[in-house]
């Protein structure tokens, strides 16, 4: 069961058949890696994680190396040291020089490891690997001169989503990263998540900014900017800003806004109500004409991409809401903009949200009019973040206000969109007003909170009974799909989201790896539920007003129109 | 893509392993390794494009550009090497303007070099199309090549 | 009529299988007497159909001798042979009259063949090409011709894993069987159980032969006591070796002993699939293998409850698709997995878990056919052979700069002067020796203070380099050792497979510190050469830490080739570096040239094609090079029509 081995001359206990890495990290010694993901096979290859291990010829990876008998180690002697600076020297010499220049400057790992060992000298110069950076996908840059070949991104994509968009190709020093055939983004199943920037330790992938063109428009005093943000956005500020950790700090990022020149400031999470009321709505009907079912969401347009290139026969299946964003941006374009009598050419309208893919949904052809992208451009947290720094906003010193008028109020199902089974609770619960017009006897839903995977839940509604499921990551929808297809699944809705842990973690989300941290951001969210008084979409009163006023009865003609979309078949290279 | 078919069809059974023989056939039926041939090897075998695709560049065997008409290929295994096959790399670089690796643009030759071809005795060794010439120099090489464009130009 | 005893297969598999004093019944010896034609009645033709011959004209050969038969009406028997082991001789050509000595004739081609075939068929031989007999002692010898077994390159060879290269028919199971082999696979499926067969190959000391050295009985015994449903046995022949060729004669030339060896050893680690990974261009001993597998197939030594025993054995040969990593246990697991060949971290170690997780042995071909020679031999006779920690022989390719490039086979702890002087037959056209290149891109460069290392595994490792592979590359003064280096750290640089850091970037700074001392940059001054010493010094740094960090041995041995040429060869380097002199004159930027007053006419031509205008001189008087602005293109050499320009 334990084995007693003698780690830098000092006795520790380890369990039988465990890593030396994990060894190690039990007992408070950090030895630095790159090629090690969190909950994935180690595959011992990059070798920065070398121990010196007695009567052992050559240092040994520790991430991969089991402890079956007593051991003597050094993890940090100077045959180790000089070999793990020799390795990242040789990074380095195949490696851009321009840190200043780059977007992850100062959040690098490369610069991190060479500042650890204390790099201080060209040691090693010679050819670098020249490569052309892929500006094709409208969410995701890559930029294979970055690429030190840590191969996180492949096995994210591949292990983690199964979509298998990267793989690592030739072979010796002409080694890269690359899509099938070697073509650019746009052409590959890219569904532009996100997770591989996520997992990048330096700048090979980043998302395609956007910031100039806030900033011009910013200052063009003849536009009207007009920006709204997700759910996620505020309860991920904290971390960066000094703020409360694990609370809802909608109220400082509308200030914030207000602060950096944008004329008017609206909550995502209103369209998040309507799209759980025209969601539910259009299941109720589907329930009762009992067609079409499973229903599954669309909110996430990672999902709604992979399905239309890999699963179009699941065209049918999912509901034609448009995804918060989207709904809130038509609404912008085609009532308030009315509304303020403001022509729609001078409205430019920009979205917050913690995704990349949204990028790309936002400039989808289904999410135009007459032409004109209901969004104009979609910024993740970090652009946010760095803006909010560039306008100089002192976010800790400021006062909460409200959104304006009129997509301010939410509900706290709308909150709960931000993490994964968030939907399918919010869904059930405006569901039971739909088809029962009654509430349902609990709202919160726990079977949907901390989904693992893939998890069903039963709700009787009136006389039925529905089961409401909720996929938590992208290579867990394959089986459910395969279910349909065999006519084996129970399920009425489905609600899937493509990153692990829903939006939250999202690959326009700020670089984190302390759990702690991570987990008070779900926190935050859980937390508004809780709190709130309004916790179901059907009782937004502004959210109804509209529909009074604009949108008429849920699903009408100009719902249709304006919050519904379509899909269709996509080629690319699978 | 009726070879593709026919080659698949002698794998009846859905396994990755056989990835490397399946694309062999291919190229040795079709000559080289097409975009349309990896898309339906992948749904076949249920394997992702880019894995295939992955796969197939690590190996020195598999290329994904037509065969010219003349692929010349010169044995650069170290006894060949010793007897200084460069000078005959070079002249043949100089006379068709191409390096190592490339095909001359209107596809009549390419050039590669390959392991060592087992003719250690008769080195340096160059094949045209499967033809072995052995003991090359640098005027056998250039007289070799002058044949060959010559009856092109016929 | 020669082909009777194709119907004598039950004869022939009852006789292996009998004991000795059974073996010299009448009828069963007339038949093994013909077909090892120790009888013959009509003329027998033997040609050699191998890569090398091929490559040199053999099927042109063949088609000719046929023609020239039927021309003449004769009748003739004309069988294929493996490489006897001289790759210079190729094509080779061996006649045998009924009652007379085989005769053997080297460098035989469609031309020359006619002349040959009409002296000797007639009872006289033309004496050119003509170059051994072979003794028996049924059979009239002829005059004046050398005896096989006397001539340096055979004589000093002991020849035991070869024995059959070169003599048998490759494509008859019937000829291989009559030379004994099978036998020592039916014994052992007779009397031996799987544990008894790896304590034998324990107890001969057998080493691996694929470069590692380590015990094939210790790994053997592993992946018998590993419980699973389903073993593999893995035969390595993928040598992708750059130099080596001699897997790839020995399969065209014997394939059924590999067979032979890989029966035994699957049957000893309890497998009943075994895998032959084979180099995809290797594409006649592909060919011969697959024949060689179906013709046992056919006598029963392969499938399902052979000979009654039991054991079941299914043998497929797999194409590699050009990698020489995937000589590296683990990255020809991946490679057969369907994967690029990437290696693994071991442990765990591929005889407890290996192909499909499944425990798997991988032995290097010539391991496997040392295997068949023990069990016949016994393995006290097999101890005795060889040195005390390396047991058996060892087969090399020699090639380069030699007298006879060939396969040859010698005793472990032969001295490496043996081996180039005594076998090889020294250094061609006269030059001088300066070293030998022993065992591909993991080895290193041995010069003249070495000639005395014997060859064993403990020797070799103590030079600095490794056996590798085994193949030897013999330099002379026309070769930089600088050149050969820098050509293995190409090729290795080339074929690493990218995964770990220190082998991807580490083999591709080193080729390029090395391909900075030997070329030579528009502005060379004195700077670059500090820069170009440290760039040296950096590469003993780099060259510990790929030992020290690398995943496979490719990385881990990748600095050999460097270290030891440093160390051996430090002079070579200096003059690089600091004279910037190549003496070979390989390098060709290195190289200076000048103008020879008295054959220079002064066309001017070289001076304007001179990229770095350093050729200064009125027309119709004699020019000159100013040398500090000369880069040793080499252009003005191949321009000037009166061979004005001297390089040295």
């Amino acid at each position: 069961m334990f084995i007693d081995i003698v780690v830098n001359n000092k006795k520790i206990r380890a369990k039988r058949g465990e890593t030396i890495l994990e060894a190690l990290s039990s007992n408070g010694i950090k030895v630095p890696t790159l090629c090690r993901m969190e909950g994935l096979s180690p595959t011992g290859a990059c070798r920065m994680c070398v121990v010196e291990i007695e009567g052992k010829a050559g240092l040994i990876p520790s991430c991969s190396y089991p402890i079956e008998e007593p051991l003597r180690i050094w993890t940090h002697s100077t045959r180790v040291i000089r070999a793990r600076k020799m390795l990242v020297e040789l990074l380095l010499s195949n490696h851009p020089d321009d840190c200043l220049y780059c977007i992850r400057n100062g959040n690098c790992e490369l610069q991190d490891m060479a500042v650890e060992l204390n790099v201080r000298e060209r040691r090693i110069s010679g050819e670098k690997t020249k490569a052309n950076s892929d500006h094709s996908s409208p969410g995701i840059i890559r930029d294979p001169a970055k690429c030190i070949l840590c191969g996180r991104c492949v096995r994210v994509c591949d292990e983690i989503l199964q979509v298998s968009t990267l793989d690592i190709i030739k072979r010796g020093n002409k080694t890269a990263i690359a899509t099938t055939m070697n073509k650019d983004l746009n052409f590959s199943s890219c569904i532009n998540c996100g997770q591989c920037i996520m997992v990048c330790p330096t700048a090979a992938l980043h998302e395609k900014t956007n910031f100039d063109i806030v900033q011009e428009m910013l200052s063009n005093t003849d536009i009207k900017v007009v920006v709204q943000y997700s759910p996620s956005v505020a309860v991920t500020l904290a971390e960066e800003f000094q703020l409360k950790p694990g609370k809802d700090h909608s109220g400082i990022l509308n200030t914030a806004l207000k602060r950096m020149g944008f004329d008017w400031v609206f909550d995502s999470a209103f369209g998040a109500d309507i799209a759980i009321y025209e969601q539910s709505a259009e299941l109720a009907d589907r329930i009762i004409n009992q067609e079409n079912l499973p229903m599954f969401s669309s909110c996430c347009p990672g999902w709604i991409k992979y399905m239309e290139q890999s699963h179009p026969d699941m065209i049918d299946h999912v509901s034609t809401t448009k995804s918060p964003q989207q709904i809130v941006g038509s609404l912008i374009k085609r009532y308030f903009a009315d509304k303020q009598g403001i022509p729609t050419e001078k409205i430019f309208s920009v979205s917050v949200m913690p995704c990349t893919a949204k990028k790309f949904e936002a400039q989808r052809e289904e999410m135009t009019h007459k032409g004109v992208s209901d969004i104009d451009v979609v910024i993740t947290t970090r652009e946010l973040i760095k803006l909010i720094h560039l306008y100089g906003v002192d976010v800790a010193s400021l006062d909460e206000d409200i959104a304006d008028s009129p997509f301010n109020i939410r509900s706290s199902a709308a909150k709960l969109v931000a993490v994964s089974g968030g939907l399918a609770e919010g869904i059930a619960r405006s569901l039971s007003f739909h088809l029962s017009g009654k509430e349902l006897g609990e709202l919160k839903i726990s079977k949907l909170r901390n989904v693992k995977d893939y998890t069903e839940v039963e709700i009787k509604i009136g006389k039925q009974e529905i089961v409401i499921a909720a996929v938590n990551g992208l290579k867990n929808v394959t089986a459910v799909i395969n279910d349909i297809r065999e006519e084996k699944c129970k399920a009425h809705y489905i609600e899937v989201m493509a990153c692990e842990g829903g939006c939250i973690m999202g690959g326009g989300q700020p670089f984190q790896k302390d759990d702690k941290i991570l987990k008070s951001r779900i926190k935050a969210v859980y937390d508004s539920d809780d709190k709130e008084s309004i916790r179901v979409a059907h009782k937004n009163s502004k959210m109804l007003d509209l529909y009074n006023e604009f949108l008429g009865e849920k699903l009408s003609e100009k719902c249709m129109k304006i919050l519904h979309t379509r899909y269709s078949q996509r080629e690319v290279l699978l | 893509m009726p070879e593709i078919d026919q080659i698949l069809e002698k794998y009846p059974f859905v396994q990755p392993e056989n990835l490397i023989p399946i694309l062999q056939e291919i190229q040795d039926e079709t000559g080289y390794l097409s975009q349309e041939a990896i898309v339906r090897v992948g749904r076949y075998l249920n394997v992702p494009t880019s894995k295939i695709y992955g796969l197939a560049t690590f190996y020195n065997q598999f290329r994904f550009e037509e065969k010219a008409k003349f692929q010349i290929k010169i044995c650069n295994g170290t006894s060949c090497h010793v007897k200084s096959n460069i000078l005959i790399i070079k002249e043949i670089e100089k006379k068709l303007g191409i390096k190592l690796g490339e095909v001359t643009r209107d596809k009549m030759f390419s050039l590669e070099e390959t392991s060592c071809m087992g003719a250690c005795g008769y080195g340096p060794v160059i094949s045209i199309n499967d033809k072995f010439f052995t003991q090359m120099t640098v005027v056998k090489t250039i007289h070799l090549l002058d044949s060959y464009l010559y009856k092109e130009e016929k | 009529m020669a082909n009777e005893y194709h119907n004598h297969k039950e004869i022939l598999l009852n006789y292996i299988q009998s004991p000795l004093s059974e073996k010299t019944g009448n009828k069963i010896s007339e038949i093994i007497a013909f077909i090892k034609r120790e009888k013959v009645n009509q003329p027998i033709i033997g040609i050699s159909l191998n890569s090398s011959s091929i490559i040199a004209g053999a099927y042109q050969l063949k088609d000719r001798i046929l023609e020239y038969l039927q021309e003449r009406d004769l009748n003739a028997e004309i069988i294929p042979l493996g490489a006897l082991g001289v790759t210079s001789y190729e094509p080779v050509v061996t006649i045998q009259l009924p009652g007379k000595t085989k005769l053997i004739y080297k460098n035989v081609n469609d031309e020359n063949i006619i002349a040959i075939l009409d002296g000797t068929l007639n009872n006289f031989i033309p004496e050119d090409h003509v170059f051994a007999q072979v003794k028996n002692k049924l059979h009239e010898v002829w005059e004046q011709v050398p005896f096989l077994h006397e001539i340096s390159f055979f004589q000093n060879q002991q020849r035991l894993l070869l024995s059959n290269c070169g003599i048998i028919n490759p494509e008859s199971i019937e000829e291989y069987i009559s030379n004994g082999g099978y036998a020592s696979y039916l014994k052992i499926l007779r009397e031996n159980t799987p544990a008894e067969v790896c304590q034998i190959i324990e107890q001969s000391n057998l080493k691996g032969r694929g470069g590692d050295g380590y015990p094939t009985g210790k790994k053997w015994k592993v992946a018998l006591e590993s419980p699973s449903d389903q073993k593999y046995l893995i035969c390595n022949a993928g040598e992708s070796d750059p130099g080596a060729f001699m897997e790839r004669l020995l399969i065209e030339s014997d394939p059924h002993k590999i067979v032979e060896g890989i029966a035994i050893s699957a049957y000893a680690i309890g497998a009943q699939k075994a895998f032959i990974y084979i180099e995809s261009e290797y594409n006649l001993a592909i060919e011969r293998l697959q024949m060689a597998i179906q013709q046992a197939k056919a006598w029963g030594l392969l499938g399902h409850n052979i000979f009654e025993s039991g054991y079941n054995l299914d043998i497929v040969v797999k194409r590699g698709a050009g990698a020489y990593v995937c000589g590296e246990e683990t990255a020809l697991i991946s490679s057969l997995e369907g994967k690029r060949g990437k290696p693994r971290s071991k442990p765990p170690y591929p005889a407890t878990r290996g192909l499909f997780g499944k425990p798997t042995v991988v032995n290097n071909v010539e391991t496997l056919i040392n295997v068949p020679v023990i069990i016949e031999k016994g393995v006290e006779w097999y101890n005795s052979v060889g040195t005390a920690e390396s047991k058996g022989t060892k087969l090399f390719s020699v090639s380069g700069k030699v007298e006879f490039p060939g396969i040859i086979e010698v005793a472990m702890g032969t001295k490496l002067r043996d081996i180039i002087f005594r076998i090889a037959g020294g250094i061609a056209k006269g030059k001088k020796f300066k070293a030998v290149h022993i065992g591909g891109p993991s080895g290193g460069c041995l010069g003249e203070n070495h000639l005395d290392t014997p060859i064993d595994f403990n020797s070799i490792m103590l030079t600095g380099t490794s056996l590798g592979s085994a193949g030897m590359v013999i330099l002379d003064e026309d070769n930089c050792i600088i050149d050969t280096v820098k050509y293995f750290m190409d090729f290795l640089q080339k074929e690493s497979c990218g995964v770990c850091i220190p082998c991807r970037e580490g083999t591709r700074r080193m080729h390029e510190i090395l391909e900075n001392i030997s070329k030579r940059p528009k502005d060379d001054q004195s700077h670059t050469t500090l820069q170009r010493f440290k760039g040296v010094m950096q590469l003993e740094n780099l060259a510990e830490v790929l030992k020290d960090t690398s995943m496979c041995g490719l990385g881990r041995k990748a600095a050999n080739p460097v270290l030891t040429s440093l160390k051996w060869f430090r002079s070579e380097y200096e003059d690089h570096i600091f004279d910037r002199r190549c003496e070979a004159g390989v390098c060709q930027e290195l190289r200076t040239f000048e103008i020879d007053v008295d054959a220079c006419t002064g066309c001017t031509l070289c001076a304007r094609k001179c990229p770095s205008g350093a050729i200064y001189g009125t027309p119709k008087n004699a020019h000159f090079i100013v040398q500090d602005k000369c880069i040793g293109c080499g252009i003005c050499y191949n321009t000037c029509k009166f061979s004005a320009i001297i390089s040295k």
